[in-house]
């Protein structure tokens, strides 16, 4: 047990080893664990929605510890700004009562655990499969703040409308075609 | 410029941590003492004048201490909850509010160096966390387990939902002429700026983007929910919408996070629109005394658009819901794309 908190120790002193990011992204991830075990396992509807927004926070909070400012930002504005709201907003429109609901279980717990591990396994095998060993070199920068992250943005920028650009834009085009479709099928008249 | 006792202050290396804490605490006062200036110059003493009579005089010169007075009232009273209330949601509700109102502030520079956080995402920034406000609302109207609370909340998210489309593209047009997010560079960009050679005023962009400025000051005006947009709290039909059920000092919470959220979109505009701190270049005013002069310009810029919202809010007469979506999704979002169309091409062309 020492021999290998011994071993830990070691390991985060070590140069390769960025500490400070590691410490949090651990404490994050923690967290998003349990508050993603919560959405799940609570017997309130709302309490569930508000219990995903601490998920997506969490990943905004990742996206923060890997430098990645934009997309940050983008998952607070669309996530937590847009789409958890739209959650909340048609849970209470059409029934969302106080208190412990009875009602929001069914049979279908094994299936679901089934399909949980299967898509961590996918998902954990095309991680290993295509950044295996890589490492991120985590930029100490000491000037201006904007700058550093200009270039990042920028970087990003140059990728989507550069060599990303059709797929942005098919992306695009599907997400109006699913709008207009919504309101297709939402219309009586 | 620079007097002889502020010299060993320039001298002084801080740690990062000493640093954000003092920027931190500053950035706090600030915000707080706007609120509270626009708070008793508008809501006490403009509107008064404006109904011909004097408001609060008794609590100090011309009253001006009365907001100090009201504040201490509303920390003695009792902090109630409807015994139906779903406690935890309740007691976090406002707390989400007043988060989201001062994360605005952390990016609107003051000065050269007087920002709390110079990201380079600025203006995005400050859309993606004004927007985390209505997760509060709606937090606020289901968990006070009252039905004026509730239609109050879900009238909020659907008003704030609309018209935070049209404060993104507004914004739109400034950034494609700048070519960046940072509001460092759009304050630089509105100051070096020239007009077919003339720079005496430098370029502010209500000149170049006042479409993207009016929808911007719309825009503003129904995210603050104030009148004539001010559906979710319409007292004749709600009573006080998502807080009726607040009192004490979660109450005052609102009634900060509601003002200085005015206090810190006045603060955006001005800076977007209106040049920020900085003034015009070809003034010659040094850079060392903008680090002083910056935070006044801002201070009366912001103040002054903050008048405005609220001369609008004191004269014109409620919307209804369907105006007023109308207006958001029929007016200003075509509006608004049209003037991106415009903006790109101008861009391009020139």
């Amino acid at each position: 047990m020492i021999g290998t908190l011994a071993l830990l120790a070691q390991q985060a002193t070590e140069h390769s080893f960025d500490t400070p990011v590691n410490v949090v992204f651990y404490i994050v991830a923690a967290f998003m664990v349990f508050a993603a075990i919560r959405v799940v396992t609570t017997d309130n509807i709302v309490h569930a929605a508000l219990w995903l927004i601490m998920v997506l926070a969490g990943v905004g909070l990742n996206f923060l510890l890997l430098q990645a400012e934009f997309v940050a930002i983008t998952q607070v504005l669309v996530y937590l700004g847009a789409i958890v709201v739209l959650f909340l907003f048609g849970i209470m429109l059409t029934r969302a009562p106080l208190g412990r609901a009875d009602d929001l279980d069914n049979n279908m717990k094994p299936i679901a655990a089934v399909v949980g591990v299967l898509l961590t396994a996918v998902i954990a095998f095309a991680v290993i499969r295509t950044f295996g060993d890589d490492r991120l070199t985590f930029e100490a920068y000491s000037g201006p703040m904007a700058e550093a992250g200009n270039n990042r943005t920028t970087a990003l920028a140059n990728e989507i409308f550069g060599p990303q650009l059709i797929p942005f834009e098919v992306l695009s085009v599907l997400l109006t075609a699913a709008l207009i479709g919504a309101i297709v099928l939402a219309r009586r008249d | 410029m620079i007097p002889a006792f502020a010299e060993p202050l320039l001298a002084l290396e801080l740690a990062y941590w000493q640093e954000t804490l003092i920027k931190v605490l500053v950035g706090l006062a600030a915000a707080l003492g706007l609120t509270g200036g626009v708070v008793y110059l508008y809501l006490f003493k403009f509107v008064s004048f404006m109904q011909s009579r004097l408001g609060p005089m008794e609590a100090g010169p011309y009253g001006s201490l009365q907001l100090l007075a009201e504040v201490g009232k509303w920390l003695q009273k009792e902090d109630v909850a409807p015994s139906r209330a779903d406690r935890v949601v309740f007691g976090l509700a406002p707390a989400v509010v007043l988060t989201s109102t001062f994360l605005i502030f952390v990016v609107i520079p003051a000065g050269p160096n007087a920002v709390i956080a110079d990201l380079a995402t600025g203006i995005y920034y400050v859309l993606g966390v004004s927007s985390l406000s209505v997760i509060g609302i709606l937090m606020a109207g289901w968990a006070s387990a009252n039905k004026y609370a509730l239609i109050g909340g879900l009238r909020a998210a659907g008003q704030l939902i609309a018209y935070e489309l049209p404060l993104v593209l507004a914004v739109v047009g400034v950034v494609i002429t700048v070519g960046s997010l940072n509001l460092q560079d759009i304050v630089a960009a509105q100051a070096n700026g020239e007009i077919f050679g003339f720079t005496g005023i430098g370029n502010p962009f209500i000149i170049t983007q006042f479409i993207g400025f009016m929808i911007f000051l719309i825009a503003i005006q129904a995210e603050l929910t104030q009148t004539p947009f001010d559906m979710p709290i319409a007292e004749s039909e709600l009573v006080a919408g998502y807080h009726v059920e607040y009192t004490g000092i979660r109450f005052l919470v609102y009634f900060i996070s509601e003002f200085a959220t005015a206090v810190a979109f006045a603060a955006v505009a001005s800076t977007l629109f209106l040049g920020g701190w900085a003034v015009p270049e070809s003034w010659g005013i040094s850079r060392d005394a903008m680090h002083w002069v910056g935070p006044l310009v801002i201070s009366a810029k912001a103040v002054f658009l903050v008048g405005v919202v609220f001369w609008v809010r004191f004269t014109f007469p409620r919307f209804r819901e369907d105006q007023l979506q109308t207006l958001a999704w029929k007016g200003l979002i075509p509006l608004a794309l049209a003037n991106i169309a415009l903006t790109a091409v101008f861009k391009v062309v020139f």
